[in-house]
């Protein structure tokens, strides 16, 4: 069955990237992500404890790099009821995150496709977000799903 | 740190992780939402809420994503390494009420230099019904 409203013209979206956006992460800030999650993991608050472990100093909780948030690319779809959902999200993690790093945040759109869903014909989305540090490295990579119908 | 350590041989098919629970407060998500900069007002202003057809202020997504990865940070120790975290919101939870994070590990393997532990993980509310589950790979520490 062709698709009702991923048409070649939306497909063309997959690959759009949105611009960059850097952040330099802050201890503070780290610490006080750590107790809004309510997580007391001495790795996340405690510079004297982080530094005996592996890590030689405090490092992010692996949500914390939502506080970074990327521009996010605009992904026209004409769709009647235009509503939205969160279908979650899939992380992961390749180098710890560290207070004084300056984080590049790129989101891109890598998926689009329709699908018949209870309420009618859906449109999944999957937008990816990576994070590089200074050095380079890719540090996290996020999927996120976002459903339209 | 003096925080317990696992070791890969000390996990089977079926291990339990956590639980982990969490009694989240309206206060908690206003420091989540400064914390994060999610500032979107079904998660602290009740009369918007109630607007968007919501029951009141709903937990963000995000936050129980959040207690996800301690219960699995929490699992993994200082040695070990969140390397896959994935979540899905199938259902809204409420502050004031306890939410509990729990997990078992569905395989074990060897790739490369890496011992891993792929888990299910979940979070379920009062009633017990799972609300966020998600999945899960660590890499853990080997005694070998």
């Amino acid at each position: 069955m062709p698709n009702k409203y991923v048409t070649e013209e939306v497909l063309k979206q997959i690959g759009k990237a949105a611009e960059p956006r850097t952040y330099e992460v802050e201890r503070g800030a780290i610490r006080r992500f750590a107790d809004a999650i309510g997580d007391d993991n001495p790795l996340f608050n405690n510079e004297v404890e982080a530094r005996k472990t592996r890590f030689g100093g405090m490092i992010a909780p692996p949500t914390f790099l939502r506080s970074m948030m990327a521009a996010f690319p605009e992904i026209r779809i004409d769709i009647p009821g235009n509503r939205g959902l969160d279908g979650g999200s899939e992380w992961e993690y390749f180098e710890p995150i560290r207070p004084g790093d300056r984080i590049t945040v790129q989101a891109r759109v890598t998926d689009i496709r329709e699908s018949e869903g209870r309420l009618g014909p859906m449109v999944f989305t999957t937008v990816e977000t990576t994070y590089t540090n200074q050095f380079g490295q890719l540090c996290a990579v996020q999927r996120a799903t976002g459903i339209r119908y | 740190m003096t925080r317990k350590q696992i070791y890969f041989e000390d996990v089977e098919v079926g291990t339990a992780i956590g639980p982990l629970e969490k009694q989240p407060t309206t206060q908690q998500l206003v420091k989540y939402a400064g914390a994060s900069g999610d500032f979107y007002q079904i998660h602290y202003d009740k009369d918007f809420a109630l607007k968007n057809n919501l029951p009141g202020v709903i937990i963000h997504g995000a936050l129980k994503n959040a207690f996800l990865g301690q219960l699995m940070t929490d699992f993994a120790g200082e040695l070990g390494w969140l390397r896959k975290l994935s979540v899905q919101y199938r259902g809204m939870d409420q502050p004031g009420s306890t939410v509990v994070c729990k997990g078992r590990v569905t395989r074990k393997y060897v790739e490369g230099e890496n011992h891993l532990v792929d888990c299910e993980i979940w979070l379920e509310n009062a009633k017990g019904e799972k609300t966020t589950p998600g999945a899960a790979t660590v890499i853990l520490p080997s005694r070998a």
